[in-house]
């Protein structure tokens, strides 16, 4: 049933003036620097390491076309290094993030050298697997914690100067790292090889036959993008002081999925959206017990029949301009 | 609304006299924090608010004046979705206590939460003896039960009625470890021995393969160090796979009223285990149970975690009421003080290490033939006196106990 | 021989005797799995709570009903049967021309509601199912106590899963069926009805899964997780079956469900990993899977 009546996962961009973009950016930027103000930091805090996130899962599956189902092994195991650096290395923050990282990199250079071979479903399915072998392995390892996961995890201070255990440089923090995430992510979809990972997804035959070489492009957009996962998946260990296993459950990956298709899959500010309804959600609706599970069910099924294009998506449409 | 609480500030104020202990804001806040749809849902849930909630009634706030409320949320047993509710009740929605907190790993995490925050905690649903062991607080208590206590009852009752040979069957996480370990070291300290030990993947389904090998090791008793869907199964299991009418027996070392009833007496009599209440008891917790049941959900019948939290309420409200102020270090501090007396465990202490004593039960599940309702599921073995029942003050490595 | 790897010999057989019964519930399952995406090309997420609807119609009909299980292994199967054809008129025929990986993600989050739903309607503490009385007891096999039921759980999947195999690949139901998916206008030209045909086809695909349940319910509880984490591991089974073959699953069903059941014995741990460990090698060097041919 495979022919060219099929319309590959997210949306086509349009080349355009990116004036418009830069509006959003401004309004997205002010609106994470004023909020707390308002609104419960904590929250917003999750909020952007959940928006970097999907960024990072948007780059790989609305940019690239590859649908990864075991995305939250990157944040996860981000997350065990980044609180174990802290908490028993005695790392200070910063090198712990750096640590999560390089781990979340590693990882995702070696599963992609395997995943990335095939294509489509068998693409997920290998995924899929291999984020189970890091269940697994989390569950097994005695560092992990287990159940318990890693707690108390020390927020430390940052360059030995900066306290974080205060609420407004933790906070400082984060959206320094978030905003930095973000405009490196855009950076990369509008650069030369960001049009080229499009020109994949669309037709990577076509691609091929015009010299690119496709894996090596797919490979590069999958390294980073698990090392995006990883920087926040790292960071938010530091903000929640604990490592647990919900980080690298394969519901984590279903949610990231969810966050981008919300949002708007291939669109800029589309994860960011995405994360931030979510994330609110879970949180509002967290005294609802099961019905928590049969909203995101809805949200689910209601976007992929009515609402494909996601809320960024679909602002998009309407104004006749990608964002 | 704000007006009116500063109202009732300044007014407290004023009625505490010279002393700056006062009321944060005039209301006593109670965040009920559980899993309310999970697999525990029904052990504690939304049953614990309505427990809480009996409690403040019969405490008798309205009357004495008091403002007291009540909140309820899930936690869905994460640890990262735990701290987060945590943080947030502390943090914005100026909740006082914490009660309740079934699964162990989100335990820790709101036990160190509410340490930072100097807020007060009750804990009467989770079961590591770590939270009056290493991980103790002086803004913790551990009411209900824990590890140490399951495993000592159940283990030293049955290797002292015969059961001296034992192979367990272990749920593979930090929980099934903890309670393996200190039921093997009950039944050596006893004289018993362990013939073999198998550990399941956490959640597992099908049990069949290691209560074969649970078989195959001959021994005496077969040891469940699991809890929830696990242990249902891995009986449901036993049953089909004639276990237990082969001449073995089970023994389950974590065990609730509602597991018994979802088993349904055919599969789970026998069965024998340790809890620190049952509904059936005295008049007083039949009373109890009466007005609870048309309140929960499906009219189910208070667990002994339901029947901590109303008894850690009560007693936190009367702490509150003689201090005069919600401060959680202090109220901790006050109850640890007094010594509790309320209709459901009867009269009680609470140790420096935040450890709740209270007399402990072994009960046998009846079997349907000497079953008289459908909550008639229990009979009582024996009563272990409270001094027997807990972990002794010296060995659990609590920093505050000098 | 009395011992294998410090094993008795008589306890491997045990275990292997019991891998063989949980691989039937992985074949059927997987059958059904198989069936929906061989011949339709729809990745069903939804399976695992259709398998679990199909507990909880049994439990309902014995419940409030006074229905016993052998009413309820045909009446299940035809009520959630009858729902995945709704689901498949309703929605799922709208992602045809979509990539289908849209079919997956509304079946995930079809399965979510569900789950949610009877999650709040009956807790998740499991309710329990009596085996019917007359499969109780166990026999003796010399090597360990076979709960007769177990053996009914055997025998009848087994014939389930022949009987779909010979009728999908033997007959000419079949032949029209496999005809249809690869080129439907012609088919249809024939004047064969084909959406009807694909709705028909789902439904009996969620049928299998129903029927599994039903079958499932007297072992396990029913639970409205029971579900939930089974899902991925028939979806495993389906990919190193090969995702097109009806006997690929069959066999894999069972052959895992006895490597499992090894695995347990042996590092009972990794028991729930083994699966996936083998899906990524499969996926590695024939991602067509064992039995299946490249689309």
């Amino acid at each position: 049933m495979a022919d060219a009546q099929e319309l590959a996962i997210g949306a086509p961009a349009r080349a355009g003036s990116l004036r418009h973009q830069r509006i959003a950016l401004a309004v997205m930027i002010a609106f994470f620097a004023l909020a707390p103000a308002l609104i419960y930091p904590v929250f917003l805090m999750k909020v952007m390491c959940f928006a970097l996130f999907a960024c990072a899962f948007n780059l790989l599956v609305g940019y690239g076309g590859l649908l990864s189902f075991g995305h939250a092994m990157f944040l996860g195991a981000a997350g065990y290094v980044s609180a174990h650096a802290a908490k028993v290395w005695g790392f200070p923050p910063e090198l712990a993030i750096l640590a999560g990282t390089a781990a979340a990199t590693l990882l995702g250079a070696l599963s992609g050298l395997i995943a990335i071979r095939r294509q489509g479903i068998y693409f997920a399915m290998i995924t899929l697997a291999l984020a189970q072998m890091v269940f697994f392995f989390s569950v097994q390892a005695p560092f992990t914690g287990g159940e318990d996961g890693i707690q108390a995890v020390p927020r430390g201070r940052l360059f030995g100067l900066l306290d974080l255990s205060r609420p407004s440089s933790m906070y400082a923090l984060v959206f320094a790292i978030f905003v930095g995430g973000f405009l490196l992510i855009s950076r990369i979809i509008h650069s030369p090889f960001g049009q080229v990972l499009k020109a994949i997804r669309e037709n990577e035959q076509r691609a091929l036959s015009l010299g690119y070489d496709t894996d090596r492009y797919k490979l590069l957009a999958f390294i980073l993008s698990a090392a995006l996962s990883g920087l926040a998946g790292a960071t938010k260990a530091l903000v929640f002081q604990l490592a647990s296993l919900t980080d690298v459950h394969w519901t984590m990956s279903g949610e990231v999925v969810l966050m981008c298709l919300v949002g708007g899959l291939g669109t800029v500010f589309g994860p960011v959206v995405g994360a931030f309804v979510i994330v609110a959600m879970a949180n509002y609706l967290a005294q609802l017990g099961a019905w928590v599970t049969v909203v995101q069910g809805a949200v689910f099924v209601v976007c992929v029949l009515t609402f494909r294009r996601g809320v960024i998506g679909e602002l998009g449409h309407w104004l006749k301009k990608p964002f | 609304m704000k007006l009116k609480r500063s109202l009732i500030a300044i007014a407290a104020a004023f009625a505490a006299g010279t002393a700056h202990a006062q009321i944060s804001d005039g209301v006593i806040k109670i965040g009920v924090l559980n899993d309310m749809s999970g697999l525990y849902a029904d052990l504690t849930g939304p049953g614990s608010v309505v427990a809480a909630r009996l409690a403040v009634e019969d405490f008798g706030a309205a009357k004495k004046g008091m403002k007291v409320e009540i909140i309820g949320a899930d936690h869905q047993n994460k640890p990262d979705v735990g701290s987060t509710i945590a943080r947030t009740w502390y943090d914005t929605d100026k909740v006082d206590v914490i009660v309740d907190v079934p699964t162990s790993s989100v335990a820790l995490a709101v036990n160190q939460i509410t340490r930072e925050k100097g807020k007060a905690f009750l804990v009467s649903g989770a079961a590591t003896s770590d939270l009056t062991g290493k991980a103790c607080s002086p803004n913790t208590i551990h009411w209900t039960y824990d590890t140490w206590m399951l495993a000592n009852g159940t283990g030293s009752a049955i290797v002292k009625t015969g059961g001296d040979s034992w192979f367990f069957l272990t749920a593979d996480y930090a929980f099934g470890h903890a309670l393996e370990r200190d039921t093997e070291a009950v039944v050596l300290k006893n004289g018993g021995k362990v013939l073999g030990k198998v550990r399941h993947p956490f959640p597992g389904s099908d049990f069949s393969s290691f209560l074969l090998q649970a078989q195959t090791s001959k021994a005496k008793i077969i040891g469940l160090a699991n809890a929830g869907g696990d242990t249902i199964n891995s009986i449901k299991q036993a049953a089909e796979f004639g276990i237990v009418k082969a001449g073995q027996n089970l023994a389950g070392l974590l065990v609730f009223l509602t597991d018994v009833k979802a088993l349904g007496l055919q599969t789970a009599q026998g069965l024998i285990f340790t809890e620190t209440f049952y509904w059936d008891q005295n008049d007083a917790t039949r009373a109890f149970t009466k007005r609870f049941s048309a309140q929960a959900p499906r009219n189910n019948y208070p667990t002994m975690i339901h029947a901590g939290v109303y008894s850690a309420v009560l007693h936190y409200l009367k702490a509150v009421e003689a201090l005069k102020s919600d401060d959680g270090t202090k109220v901790i501090a006050q109850m640890k003080k007094t010594p509790t007396d309320d209709p459901l465990f009867g009269k009680g202490t609470i140790r420096a290490d935040g450890r709740k004593i209270h007399s402990a039960l072994l009960v046998e599940v009846k079997k349907p033939a000497e079953s008289k309702g459908p909550w008639d599921l229990y009979k009582i073995r024996a009563t272990i006196p409270a001094e027997q029942a807990f972990r002794p003050l010296a060995e659990g490595g609590c920093p505050l106990v000098k | 021989m009395n011992e294998i790897f410090g094993v008795p010999t008589q306890a491997l057989f045990g275990q292997l005797l019991i891998g063989l019964i949980n691989g039937s519930f992985y074949a059927v399952l997987s059958l059904g799995l198989a069936v929906i995406f061989g011949l339709l090309n729809i990745i069903n997420f939804t399976h695992g709570a259709q398998y679990m609807m199909g507990a909880f119609v049994a439990y309902v009909l014995l419940e409030r009903f006074g229905v016993g299980y052998w009413w309820a292994l045909l009446v299940a199967p035809l009520v959630v049967g009858a729902t995945g054809v709704l689901i498949e008129r309703l929605m799922l025929s709208r992602l045809y021309k979509l990539d289908h990986l849209y079919g997956l993600l509304l079946t995930f989050g079809l399965a979510l509601i569900l789950q949610g739903l009877f999650r709040h309607e009956y807790g998740s503490a499991g309710l329990p199912y009596r085996i019917p009385d007359e499969l109780l007891g166990a026999r003796n096999l010399g090597f360990m106590f076979l709960p007769n039921y177990r053996a009914w759980v055997i025998v009848a999947s087994l014939v389930v899963c022949l009987s779909t195999w010979f009728v999908i690949e033997k007959t000419r139901l079949g032949s029209t069926l496999r005809a249809a998916t690869e080129n439907p206008q012609l088919v249809q030209a024939f004047g064969i009805n084909v959406p009807r045909m694909i709705t028909l086809t789902y439904g009996f695909g969620v049928a299998l899964a129903a029927l599994a349940g039903v079958m499932a319910a007297p072992v396990y509880q029913v639970s409205p997780q029971m579900g939930a984490d089974l899902i991925i591991v028939v979806f495993a089974v389906v990919v190193i079956g090969g995702m097109g073959s009806i006997m690929g699953s069959i066999v894999t069903g069972f052959g895992l469900g006895v490597i499992e059941g090894l695995t347990k014995v042996f590092y009972p741990e990794a028991s729930n990993t083994v699966i996936f460990i083998i899906m990524a090698i499969v996926l590695m060097i024939k991602p067509a899977g064992l039995f299946g041919a490249q689309r």
